[in-house]
C-alpha cells in the first residue's frame, strides 16, 4: 500500500481540471518521474504557489469535482510522484476517481460542509493528515486540535489500494 | 417488472459479473479504441509486467491523431510505440499519417460503433460514440490497460439522466449550441457519474453528425456518456457496413430499436426543453458551463479562428462554415486555421470546392488532426491569445499557455473570422 499520510494542502476552488494539474504539452513525457515540476502549473489561485506550496505535502483537500476534464492517467502520476497519494474533495469527475483507484491510491468524498469545516478550522495552519483504510477514517491534527472524521471506501476501492491497482487483480479474474 | 433504459439494457447484455456486490460491474467490451497519447503508457506498462498481449486484435482499432506529422522526437517516439505494437499484435484497423484523423471522427466513419456496443478509450470525448446508441466511455491509461489484455472493464451502475428536446431550433442554431446551452443548465458537475440521453424531436431531425457533436460534449458536463437512440438515420449512416448482414433497412432498424429505452424506465432526473427560442452560444471564461448568447458577447476581439476537433470537424460542419465564408475574406485582424477531421472529410471537402472556399478567404487547411484542440501542435496560442474554436474545452491554456478560447459552433467561428470579432452568423435572424 501506498503512504497515505502527511502534510496537507488546501486547494480553495471547484472545478480544478485536469490541465491544470498537468497541462497537456507534458504528456508527450513517457515516464511518470518527468512529471514531477509541472504538477498543478496552471493552476491559478490567490495566494498558491506550485514551485513553493506542494513539496513536502502528501495530502490535498480541495472542493468540489475535482479533476475533471481529460481522462488523462498524467493527473494521478504527477500526484503520485510528488508524494501526494490522496485527495479529500466534495466529489470528482468519475475518469479521475476511477484513475486514482487504479493506481492504487485514494479519492475520497466527504460532504461540503465537512470540507468547509476543514478549510475553516485547518487551511491556514501546518496540518497533518491521515487515512485509516480499514477503519475508514480521516484523522486531521493540527497543533492541540484533532479531528476524526469517518468515510465512506467502498470494497472494489479498497481491494484495489490494497492489490497496488487493477492490472493484477482484472488478469488474475478475467 | 420494470422497463429498462437504453444503457441498462447494454449493460445487462454485456455483464461478466458484479465481484464487490451490486456496486461495480464488470462489463465485456465490443472496442477498444486506441491513440499514440494515453496508449503507450499502458503499452510500456504491459510489457514490463510481461503481458504484452492483446485480447481479440480485431476489436481493437488505433489511430495516431493527437499530434500528427509527429512535431518532436517525443512525439515521434509516441507514434512509434503505437505503430510497432498495432504490427506486432496484427490489429489491422490501424491508421497511420496519410490515412489518420481524429478518434472521435474517423472511428465512426469506418462503422466501427454500433448500437448497442461498450466501447472505451484512453480518452474522454469517447463519449461521442454513444450519438449510436452505443455505451462509449472515456477511462484512464490502468481502465485501457485491462481492456487491451482482458477485453473487460469496470463501471459503476450509470445514473440515467433523460432529455427531452422539443420544438425546432430556429435556422442558425446547431447541435453545438444545443450543448453548450445543457452545460450551462446542469454545470460542468451536474451530470457526473450519469448518463445523458437525449431525445425528442429535436434529436430525431438531427443528422449522425449533430448527434456526435452533441455527445461529445456530455464529458464536459461530467456525464460518462451521451446517448441517442439509434433510428433510420443511424441506420443510413451505418448501411455501408451493416448491408450484408441484414435483409433490408428496415430489418436493421427493428434489430438496433432493442435497444431504445422502455417508456416505464426509470431515471434520476427527466430534463425537457422547448429550444424553439434558442440563440447561438459561445463561452466565456474558462469552464465549459460558462455561457452566454453570441449577441451577448458580440463584438470580442479574436486573434484566431479554429474550425475542427472532434466537436465540429466534420464534413458537415465544413459546409456550413464555408457557406457561410463564401467568396469574402478573413479580417487581416486575425488569422483561420480549418483542420478537417479525417482524410475522408478532406476529399470530401475538396471534391464539393470547401477547401478552395476557405484558402481563397485566407484560411490555413491543415491535416487532419487534433492540433491546436489541445494545445500541442498546428495552430497554438500565445500569451494573451483570444482564439474563437470549434472545439470543446475552453480549460486555463487549453491551446496554449496565456491563451483564452470561446468555444461556438462552426457558423459563428466563420462569421467571426470574417469580422474580425464575434459576431452572430447571418444564417442566425433572431
Ligand atoms: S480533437 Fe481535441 S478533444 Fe477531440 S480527441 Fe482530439 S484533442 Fe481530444
Amino acid at each position: 500500500m501506498k503512504n497515505f499520510k502527511g502534510k496537507a494542502l488546501f486547494l480553495d476552488r471547484s472545478d480544478i481540471n485536469t490541465d491544470e494539474i498537468i497541462p497537456a504539452k507534458y504528456l508527450t513525457e513517457s515516464s511518470k518521474a518527468a512529471l514531477k515540476p509541472y504538477l498543478l502549473e496552471d493552476l491559478e489561485i490567490s495566494g498558491f504557489n506550485p514551485r513553493t506550496d506542494i513539496g513536502g505535502k502528501a495530502v490535498i483537500v480541495t472542493r468540489a469535482n475535482f479533476g475533471c476534464g481529460s481522462s488523462r492517467e498524467h493527473a494521478p502520476w504527477a500526484l503520485e510522484v510528488n508524494g501526494i497519494n490522496v485527495v479529500i474533495a466534495e466529489n470528482f469527475a468519475r475518469i479521475f476517481r476511477q484513475n486514482m483507484y487504479n493506481c492504487g491510491m485514494m479519492a475520497i468524498e466527504m460532504a461540503p460542509d465537512q470540507i468547509a469545516y476543514l478549510f475553516d478550522q485547518y487551511a491556514d495552519r501546518d496540518c497533518e493528515i491521515e487515512v485509516d483504510v480499514d477503519k475508514g477514517v480521516v484523522k486531521i491534527a493540527a497543533g492541540d486540535q484533532k479531528d476524526c472524521i469517518p468515510v465512506k471506501i467502498a470494497d472494489f476501492d479498497k481491494c484495489l489500494v490494497k492489490a497496488g491497482g487493477w492490472v493484477e487483480y482484472a488478469d488474475r479474474n478475467y | 417488472m420494470m422497463g429498462k433504459t437504453l444503457a441498462q439494457k447494454i449493460f445487462d447484455r454485456h455483464l461478466v459479473n458484479k465481484p464487490f456486490g451490486d456496486e461495480i460491474n464488470v462489463l465485456r467490451l465490443d472496442a477498444v479504441f486506441c491513440h499514440e497519447i494515453t496508449t503507450p503508457i499502458a503499452i510500456n506498462d504491459l510489457v514490463a509486467r510481461g503481458k504484452d498481449r492483446v485480447f481479440d486484435p480485431t476489436k481493437i482499432k488505433a489511430v495516431i491523431d493527437h499530434v500528427t506529422p509527429a512535431k518532436d522526437s517525443k512525439t515521434a517516439e509516441q507514434g512509434k510505440s503505437l505503430r510497432d505494437w498495432a504490427r506486432r499484435h496484427g490489429i489491422k484497423d490501424f491508421f497511420d499519417i496519410g490515412r489518420n484523423g481524429v478518434c472521435h471522427a474517423i472511428f465512426p466513419e469506418k462503422g466501427f460503433v454500433r448500437p448497442g456496443y461498450t466501447v472505451i478509450m484512453g480518452d474522454s470525448h469517447t463519449c461521442t460514440h454513444g450519438a449510436f446508441g452505443a455505451f462509449a466511455a472515456g477511462v484512464g491509461s490502468t481502465d485501457l490497460e485491462v481492456g487491451i489484455l482482458k477485453g473487460v472493464c469496470t463501471f459503476k451502475e450509470p445514473k440515467m439522466m433523460k432529455f427531452v428536446l422539443k420544438g425546432t431550433l430556429p435556422a442558425g442554431v446547431y447541435s453545438k449550441d444545443v450543448i453548450l446551452f445543457l452545460i450551462r443548465e446542469l454545470t460542468v458537475n451536474g451530470a457526473t457519474n450519469m448518463v445523458m440521453e437525449f431525445t425528442g424531436p429535436i434529436i430525431d431531425t438531427m443528422s449522425m453528425e449533430a448527434r456526435m457533436t452533441l455527445c461529445n460534449m456530455a464529458i464536459e458536463a461530467g456525464g460518462t456518456c451521451g446517448v441517442c437512440y439509434p433510428d433510420m438515420t443511424t441506420v443510413e449512416y451505418l448501411w455501408p457496413f451493416i448491408k450484408e448482414e441484414f435483409a433490408s433497412k428496415e430489418a436493421a432498424l427493428a434489430e438496433y430499436r432493442q435497444w431504445v429505452s422502455d417508456p416505464d424506465a426509470e431515471y434520476a432526473a427527466v430534463r425537457e426543453y422547448d429550444l424553439s427560442d434558442l440563440e447561438p452560444m459561445v463561452t466565456y471564461g474558462n469552464k465549459p458551463d460558462q455561457v452566454k448568447t453570441v449577441r451577448e458577447m458580440t463584438g470580442t476581439p479574436v486573434d484566431q479562428v479554429y474550425i475542427g476537433s472532434c466537436t465540429n470537424g466534420r464534413i458537415e460542419d465544413l459546409r456550413i462554415a464555408a457557406g457561410i465564408i463564401k467568396g469574402q475574406k478573413i479580417s487581416d485582424s486575425l488569422r483561420g486555421i480549418v483542420s478537417p477531421a479525417t482524410p475522408a472529410i478532406f476529399s470530401r471537402a475538396l471534391e464539393e470546392g470547401l477547401i478552395q472556399i476557405f484558402q481563397d478567404a485566407g484560411f490555413c487547411v491543415t491535416n487532419p488532426t487534433c492540433g491546436a484542440c489541445l494545445g500541442m501542435s498546428n495552430g497554438v496560442l500565445a500569451n494573451g491569445e483570444v482564439c474563437a474554436s470549434t472545439t470543446n474545452r475552453n480549460f486555463t491554456g487549453r491551446m496554449g499557455k496565456g491563451g483564452t478560447v470561446h468555444l461556438m459552433s462552426p457558423a459563428t467561428a466563420a462569421a467571426t473570422a470574417i469580422a474580425g470579432k464575434i459576431v452572430n452568423s447571418p444564417l442566425f435572424k433572431g
